[in-house]
């Protein structure tokens, strides 16, 4: 019975976890850049969503504070990661190909994200902020009392993915961002207009961030600005895991980071849940070296 | 089955294929006349000069092949119609329009499809979807089924692999895939950059007589490629390119019956 629960806790944090690692995933698949400010984009959403939550009422109206201020903050989080692409990222790529195309862009996304963190600080200082608690008490599924944040996170969760499945699969939006991950001159040469795509790729890819940064501190609160080290690590090593550019890898990583995590919780070695994560990426990464469902497809010429 | 090579069976097949743009509207220039002016076009990459003035022109309705040995600059000229490489000096004109400031995504728009060098199909994508970018800018649904059933009309094998991913093709199948691609934007114009490189001989054959089909439903082509004997058979007019100069232009078929080419490109 401990076993099934560590598991249901386990899928809805690696659920959040995945709604995270999606942004790094997305992102990498159109730059080919590891945006490291994506984890503060989660941190920062989370304060976005406290105060939008709080601002709609609070416990005193969960159901439209917790939707309302999620789909605000999902919102807000799309403009913020559409903004630090413009101002960051967007100026070094039409430098010409040097060796340093690749660097460069790299130490930038490292910097904004000790800027955002640092910013994060002066506006709401270092203390811990709680959650109101929207999604109290538990569901009774059989034998088994799952709480009721559990639930709605995991159901939240199906349902997005299967929506960005859709979106990344049948929409001239998705089509376009599959084609300029794998060529960005011939998806040039069809009319897209990348730069309009890579924006809208971080509008997604931050909201998503949003959704699973509001749903995880609905779930287990307090709020800090070192939120996003803390669990965007976790979620960088989901994407590598699932191989970096997939987004079923995304989710796959996620997943399996999570359910890990908790199912080591039950054993005596419950300090570092973060240590098998690590030590399961240096073994498939040995294997596979492209990730679990990345590709390493030479390209015929 | 197999593509046409019968020429009446490529006449008869150019002319089923639907080409009209959906909303564009038809350029203002008469067959037979320039479509495409290029004028002492020059490129360097850092100092060297890759192409020293080229002037070249593509009339409306013709098959145009630009041939010569490797590093002539025949990629470079494409290229720098296409809006992939920065041009140094010169003029490009297309039915009117200044080519040379525009960017690659702009150029469809305005009637250009480049089949690049190397195909450049999305491998990770199924070749359907590979054929639905090529309508990206259009994203006319009728005009999308039509050219869909005019490029398997085209190339049979492709209407075959619809549901496979554009990787699993062959390097011939990608050929096919990145010139039916190409068709889906309904150009005006349609440039090939070797559409023969790395190809088993006798898909060259049905590419080429697909080129001629395409060409006999009306769309103007530039080909680039290094198989001269192939591509003079399929044009009307060809020029020569040495060392980032025209060294010889004129009608296809003297071109191919001239001592001079036929020693330097057809081993004669």
């Amino acid at each position: 019975m401990r076993v099934l629960d560590a598991l249901i806790t386990g899928l809805a944090q690696g659920a959040m976890i995945a709604l995270i690692a999606l942004g790094y995933t997305m992102v990498y698949g159109v730059l080919k850049l590891i945006n490291f400010a994506h984890s503060e984009i989660f941190m920062m959403s989370a304060f976005i969503g406290l105060f939008l939550i709080t601002m709609l009422g609070g416990t005193e109206h969960p159901l439209l504070a917790g939707v309302g201020g999620t789909l605000m903050a999902m919102v807000a989080a799309a403009l913020i990661g559409m903004l630090v692409e413009r101002i960051a990222y967007r100026p070094l790529r039409n430098r010409g190909k040097s060796s340093l195309v690749r660097v460069t862009p790299l130490v930038t996304a490292l910097g904004m994200s000790v800027l955002l963190q640092n910013l994060a600080q002066l506006m709401f200082t270092a203390r811990n902020r709680s959650y109101p608690q929207l999604l109290t008490g538990s569901l009774s599924l059989g034998p088994l009392s799952v709480g009721t944040s559990r639930v709605v996170i995991l159901l939240t969760a199906v349902v997005v993915m299967v929506v960005l499945e859709l979106i990344v699969k049948r929409t001239w939006f998705g089509k376009a961002m599959r084609a300029l991950s794998a060529n960005e001159e011939a998806a040039r040469l069809m009319g897209i207009n990348t730069s309009r795509v890579i924006s809208a790729t971080f509008a997604l890819g931050s909201s998503l961030a949003a959704l699973g940064s509001v749903l995880f501190c609905l779930d287990q609160s307090p709020v800090h600005p070192s939120l996003g080290l803390v669990v965007g690590t976790r979620a960088f090593v989901a994407a590598v895991l699932g191989g970096i550019g997939s987004i079923t890898g995304a989710m796959l990583g996620g997943l399996l980071i999570g359910v890990l995590g908790e199912l080591l919780k039950l054993t005596s070695f419950s300090g570092g849940t973060d240590i098998p994560a690590f030590l399961v990426l240096i073994v498939v990464l040995l294997v596979r070296p492209a990730g679990l469902l990345g590709s390493a497809r030479a390209e015929k010429v | 089955m197999s593509a046409p090579v019968e020429a009446k069976d490529v006449a008869a097949l150019g002319a089923t294929m639907r080409t009209k743009h959906p909303t564009r509207p038809d350029p203002s220039v008469a067959m037979g006349e320039p479509l495409l002016q290029v004028r002492d076009l020059r490129v360097a990459y850092g100092g060297i000069k890759a192409l020293k003035g080229i002037d070249l022109e593509v009339r409306r309705g013709e098959v145009v092949a630009l041939i010569g040995a490797n590093g002539a600059g025949k990629t470079t000229t494409l290229k720098s119609i296409a809006r992939l490489l920065p041009v140094a000096s010169g003029t490009i004109t297309f039915a009117g329009k200044n080519l040379a400031t525009m960017t690659p995504e702009a150029l469809v728009g305005a009637g250009v499809s480049l089949a690049p060098e190397g195909r450049a199909i999305f491998p990770n994508l199924t070749v359907l979807e590979n054929l639905e970018l090529g309508a990206y800018l259009h994203r006319d649904a009728t005009a999308m089924r039509e050219t869909i059933e005019d490029v398997t009309r085209l190339f049979p094998r492709l209407g075959e692999r619809m549901k496979q991913e554009g990787g699993t093709l062959s390097g011939g199948e990608q050929q096919m895939l990145a010139i039916g691609r190409a068709l889906m934007a309904r150009p005006t114009m349609l440039l090939l950059d070797e559409p023969s490189l790395g190809i088993a001989p006798k898909l060259v054959q049905q590419i080429f007589a697909a080129i001629r089909a395409i060409a006999a439903a009306g769309v103007t082509i530039l080909v680039v490629e290094q198989n001269t004997k192939v591509a003079l058979s399929a044009s009307h007019r060809g020029y020569v390119l040495r060392t980032g100069e025209i060294a010889l232009s004129g009608n296809a078929k003297e071109l191919l019956q001239n001592p001079e080419i036929q020693k330097a490109y057809l081993g004669g």
